[in-house]
């Protein structure tokens, strides 16, 4: 029975150097170790060995076992990381293939940069108004201190709109976003009329000017201004304020500078340049070699502006500003054409 | 505004380069668009400068450098013909080293042609061999360099200069012949070397449309001196008295009134220098007498007027011209110089005599007192108008001219008196005139030019600075304003020379910004608002919109922005054409074209657009727009404006690539998704989809939105007759329009999560077989019904026709979980709630359980 044992040992130990891959592997357990293998036959004969033979033949018989497993579990490991390197080495993908698409949604791109303005104002404690397209020639022009006939509206040539109107007050398509400022200075001064309360906002919006469509000129565009008026509020806070808006928009280092202008709603007025971002001052086309890029225009609240939005110039001042989203995104991305913006086309939208 | 440098020297000391110069006038507020350099030497070492030099230029610059050594004074003695030319001549000519002969086809040289020696040698312009010049016979600015050659048969190396060859204007009639007394030899550049400031006017400056604000601002920059006018003219005729009346009607509209008289003029051309001034500063150089006119105006900025005395008188019939203003009767009619009949306003004033309407105040003369020819004695006008009224007579006219540029603009009265005294002064020492003495001068309205009050506080308040008062009486007077000091207190006058100051407030804000700019903005420091911050308002329709911006972003769309100007027939096309109903627009009264001349009703009808716009670059079409649309009012002047949300889709569900997957399109399920995922994004409350129809939608295939019990919107499949209106593949299209305004009624300002379930749910399928007609929403809500709390979720998850089903039904089969947040249900609950569902269904729509 002992040899009987170490034949079936040999003979399996035999086998198992000739297994090779899995599936022999599990043909070899089978054999040697399972239901009806040879060393099984020995378990089930014990019972019919003369009772003083059977521990020998039983401790050997578990050896043999213990053995035979020992074995086939390291020889199986053996196999599986033969296996894996074998994988490993025939398994090749072409990683130049395409990768496989993802409809991405994206933003247009002056949503984006609107939203750039926004948060950077929003730290600075300015909030959001938002106001009517449609306007009267009143808010759009008069109470913002240009009266009919002056000079400063050749600058902003409207759309109007067709019907019956008062002469002096025809309704139009607003060619800025500062009507808003009339109207939130009035819906405040409106509480409080003795003493309203600061203010400090952003203005975005549509607006519309009667131009000539081109690469370089829309119909219509989107604006943000801002308005600040309170009890100290001063031109070098305009300066800083701004300064730091084009550090946070444009660059750490960006310079800015303010020469002196005109608009009719603000006094002193200022344009605002930046030292060009694309060479940095050097002199560049984007810039048009002059080294700076006209960004902003602004100003002191004109003092009959604030009385028209009821706050006494005597006791308030404000600085009021402008930017134009569509320019500052052309910068940037060195858009070419203004249509862009409005004619969707995708293979403009999806670079952004 | 052109303004030639050597003009601005007359007046006032430039010590700085010409850049630093244009620097600090743009930094000033007169912004120096282009210098153009005609003569003088261009920075950095360049002859010349075209615009596509690499070097920074915070100006622009362009124009043409003299090189001193090539381009000098030089002195034709003698005109001789060309041997095989008629329209060549030969020009013996004294460059201050040697002799030349020159070759020209100059025709203001052929009247010496064959004359021998000159008795005065004509000076000109001489450009040696090697000169860099623009070439005279292109058009536009070509350099080009004089080399040797043989031109008829006669050599040629060097030439007189036309003011084209040197830049001076586009005239390339005749060779420029220079003052007599001209020194022979010596750099042109020396002689009249010049650069031009080419400098926006903004309406604010309008004071400065003129040589000696230009000077006087620069005085003020720079700290210099600024050298005045002076107006003193030998009056050496009889009295202008009783030689002409005057008389203003409306003194408001006409506030000031001068005339002067000179008499024995020769008309002849002006001198050189001054034809050349004019034509640096963009104005064509006529005679002396009109020059005089202009160089006055451009100098001071008071348009004057010159009338032929004679024709005055012969009008008056032998007697004292009888001037008047006053203001057109309505209709009446009046021809202008330049030919054109203006029939005129009750606002336009006009300038008469008794024999009737000489001009338009302010504007243009009439044709028959013109200067001419054979004037002989000149009556001259300078006027003060009411400068809105001149823009409204300029704009209902359509006119314009220099004299309006101004006069629309404001100048002021004192000017007038100024101008007319500048005028006679030039036409006396260009014409041999005799002045009359005196003038006539009718000024019924002095302006009273404004005092301001304010302190050093008010400087501080404003510009957020601490300047003395010294210092600010150091930065007024330089404007010439009359400043008075009493401690921190100043009193400042405006000076007679400028209308933009206002009174009280306005005033002040006026003067700030003079302090301003003259201190210098760069000056100023940058410091952060330390004013206490304004209440909190928040603007939460804003912060929704941008919520959906981003869901609607993260679900794959692209965002887009259309114009919301279009045409009704355009816009039309997003009906079927049998409902294309006439609308009532907001319609622009000027639009600049007939396809954008009314404000967009349709946001579904922008969309359309853009899928239209993109159909054949992309396979799959997934746009949103959150815009405007308007809407008239009636009985109102303004119009609605609302806000709405437009989802288009179309095309493949996914793009394609190499592998192949889900290249199917999209349909209704797929819109209706995707409103689902943005509805329950924006936590709104219970939503649910009905049948509905509406033109723009396929009748079979479209549902009203709700929001609770509310509609918020449309959405369907492209009906195809509107699809056809618009260039689009033939896969669906689908789209919602939302009414982004009742949307954000519902949106909560907050919302509450459930916990994570604790106990187990049971999972169990259930299908039914109900009629064709049976709606899925119906099934579903009689399941929770009939289920309670314990039905927690319910899943459509197979749609079945046909076979088994029966004709006419159809088999839904739902996955249904049923938990408990308390206890682990069991399988007899279970049993119970589907034994009730199954009942309540077979009750309310006879659906039976499929086993
Ligand atoms: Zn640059």
């Amino acid at each position: 029975m002992l040899n009987q044992l170490e034949e079936i040992e040999q003979a399996a130990l035999v086998a198992l150097d000739e297994v090779e891959d899995e599936q022999a592997m599990e043909q070899w357990r089978v054999a040697n170790l399972g239901r009806s293998s040879p060393l099984m036959a020995v378990f089930d004969q014990m019972r019919d060995l003369p009772k003083d033979e059977r521990p020998a033949i039983g401790r050997r018989s578990n050896e043999v076992k213990q053995k035979l497993e020992k074995k086939h579990s390291e020889k199986a490991d053996l196999i599986n990381q033969l296996a894996l390197q074998k994988s490993l080495e025939t398994e090749r993908l072409d990683v130049t293939m395409p990768g496989r698409p993802v409809s991405l949604g994206r933003l247009h791109p002056i949503t984006t940069t609107m939203r750039q303005i926004y948060r950077i104002f929003a730290e600075m404690g300015f909030q959001i108004y938002q106001s009517r397209d449609v306007e009267t020639d009143e808010y759009n022009f008069q109470l913002l201190n240009f009266p009919p006939h002056h000079p400063a509206r050749e600058m902003q040539d409207s759309f109007y709109i067709a019907g019956h109107y008062e002469e002096d007050n025809p309704v139009l398509l607003r060619t800025h976003t500062s009507p808003g400022q009339i109207h939130k200075m009035r819906e405040h001064s409106a509480i409080n009329p003795k003493d309203p309360p600061e203010i400090r906002i952003i203005l975005p919006g549509m607006c519309y000017r009667h131009e000539q469509i081109s690469a370089r000129a829309e119909s219509q565009f989107t604006q943000v201004e801002g308005l600040a008026v309170g009890k100290q509020i001063t031109f070098s806070d305009l300066k800083g304020t701004l300064s730091d808006f084009n550090k946070r928009m444009f660059g750490q280092n960006v310079r800015s500078r303010f020469r002196a202008s005109h608009f009719p709603f603000t006094e002193p007025s200022a344009e605002v340049d930046i030292e060009c971002f694309v060479c940095g001052g050097e002199g560049c086309p984007v810039c048009k070699r002059t080294g700076w890029l006209e960004i902003l225009g602004c100003g002191m609240v004109h003092p009959i502006v604030l009385q028209n939005g009821g706050y006494d110039p005597n006791i308030y001042t404000g600085f009021a500003f402008g930017m134009g989203p569509e320019r500052i995104t052309m910068l940037r991305h060195r858009v070419e054409d203004i249509r862009y913006f409005w004619a969707n086309d995708v293979r403009f939208l999806e670079q952004f | 505004m052109k303004v030639p440098i050597s003009w601005i020297k007359d007046f006032v000391d430039i010590e700085i380069s010409i850049e630093e110069l244009a620097r600090q006038l743009t930094m000033a507020g007169l912004e120096v668009e282009e210098i153009n350099f005609v003569g003088l030497p261009m920075p950095g070492g360049k002859v010349e400068i075209h615009s596509s030099d690499e070097q920074r230029q915070e100006t622009k610059i362009t124009g043409l450098e003299w090189d001193p050594d090539k381009i000098v004074v030089g002195a034709i003695l003698e005109v001789m013909p060309h041997p095989n030319a008629d329209r060549l001549v030969l020009c013996r000519l004294d460059d201050g080293e040697q002799e030349h002969i020159a070759l020209t086809g100059a025709p203001n040289l052929f009247d010496f042609k064959g004359k021998g020696p000159l008795d005065s040698a004509i000076k000109v312009a001489y450009a040696r061999e090697g000169a860099r010049i623009f070439d005279g016979h292109q058009s536009g600015q070509v350099l080009t360099t004089l080399k040797r050659a043989k031109i008829r048969g006669v050599d040629s190396y060097s030439m007189a200069c036309s003011e084209k060859e040197l830049g001076i204007s586009d005239d390339h009639e005749g060779v420029i012949i220079l003052a007599e007394d001209a020194t022979v030899g010596i750099p042109l550049v020396d002689y009249m070397g010049d650069a031009v400031l080419d400098i926006a006017i903004t309406p604010n400056i309008a004071r400065d449309a003129n040589i000696v604000g230009v000077a006087r601002e620069i005085a003020a920059l720079t700290g210099k001196e600024l050298h005045p006018l002076d107006l003193d003219t030998p009056m050496g005729g009889p009295p202008i008295e009783g030689r002409v009346t005057l008389e203003i009607k409306k003194p408001k509209l006409n506030p000031r009134f001068v005339l002067g008289l000179i008499e024995d003029i020769e008309i002849r051309p002006g001198p050189y220098e001054i034809q050349r001034r004019l034509h640096l500063a963009g104005m064509r150089p006529i005679n002396n007498i009109v020059d005089a006119t202009n160089y006055a105006m451009l100098e001071i900025g008071e348009p004057l007027h010159a009338f032929d005395y004679d024709v005055l008188v012969e009008r008056a019939n032998g007697n004292a011209p009888a001037i008047y203003t006053r203001t057109a009767e309505s209709g009446e009619r009046l021809t202008t110089l330049d030919e054109v009949e203006h029939i005129l306003d009750d606002f336009t004033v006009l300038v008469c005599d008794s024999a009737g309407a000489l001009s338009i105040a302010g504007v243009m003369g009439g044709a028959e007192s013109e200067v001419n020819g054979q004037t002989r004695n000149v009556l001259l006008e300078g006027a003060a108008w009411h400068f809105t009224n001149i823009r409204r007579t300029l704009s209902a006219q359509r006119m314009s001219s220099e004299a309006a540029y101004r006069f629309s603009r404001g100048v002021h009265p004192a000017l007038a008196e100024a101008g007319v005294r500048r005028g006679l002064e030039l036409m006396r020492l260009w014409s041999g005139g005799i002045v009359s003495q005196g003038l006539v001068d009718n000024y019924p309205q002095p302006p009273v030019d404004p005092t301001v009050e304010f302190t050093t506080g008010d400087v501080k308040r404003w510009l957020g600075i601490d300047l003395g008062v010294d210092q600010i009486k150091d930065l007024l007077s330089r404007l010439e304003f009359s400043v008075q000091v009493q401690g921190d207190q100043l009193s400042v006058k405006s000076p007679d020379h400028r209308l933009d100051i206002g009174d009280g407030i306005v005033g002040v804000a006026d003067i700030m910004e003079e302090i301003a700019r003259i201190y210098g903005y760069d000056l100023i420091p940058e410091t952060r608002l330390s004013d206490s911050l304004p209440p909190q308002h928040g603007n939460l329709r804003l912060e929704i919109a941008e919520t959906t911006r981003d869901q609607l972003v993260n679900l794959g769309l692209q965002e887009v922005i259309s114009h919301r100007l279009t045409a009704s027939d355009n816009e039309a096309r997003h009906k079927p054409p049998s409902e294309q109903v006439d609308q009532d627009y907001l319609e622009i009264s000027n639009p600049i074209t007939s396809d954008r001349n009314v404000l967009r009703q349709s946001l579904l009808a922008s969309l359309l657009e853009v899928a239209e716009r993109n159909a054949r670059v992309a396979r799959r079409l997934a746009f949103f727009e959150l815009g405007e649309v308007f809407f008239p009012q009636p009985d109102q002047m303004l119009p609605l404006e609302q806000l709405k949300l437009v989802i288009l889709l179309g095309g493949v569900r996914e793009q394609t690539y190499w592998q192949p997957g889900d290249s199917s399109v999209m349909d209704f399920y797929d819109l209706k998704g995707l409103v689902e995922i943005l509805l329950s994004g924006l936590k709104v409350g219970s939503t649910k989809f009905l049948t509905a129809e509406h033109p723009s939608f396929h009748p079979g295939k479209c549902a009203k939105i709700f929001i609770e019990d509310e509609v918020i919107g449309i959405c369907g499949e492209i009906h195809p007759l509107v699809k056809a209106n618009y260039d689009l593949p033939d896969d669906p299209v689908l789209a919602a329009e939302l009414d982004f305004d009742k949307i954000f009624t519902h949106v909560p300002d907050r919302y509450i999560v459930e916990p994570i379930p604790v106990f187990p749910p049971v999972l169990e399928d259930l299908a039914f077989i109900v009629d064709e007609s049976t709606q899925v929403q119906e099934i579903m809500e009689l399941i929770q019904e009939a289920g309670g709390d314990a039905v927690a979720e319910i899943a459509l998850f197979d749609v079945y026709r046909g076979g088994q089903a029966g004709d006419g039904k159809k088999s839904l089969a739902f996955s249904l979980k049923y938990q408990k947040p308390d206890r682990t249900m069991t399988d007899e609950e279970v049993s119970q709630i589907r034994q009730k569902i199954v009942k309540h269904l077979g009750q309310k729509c006879g659906a039976i359980l499929r086993t």
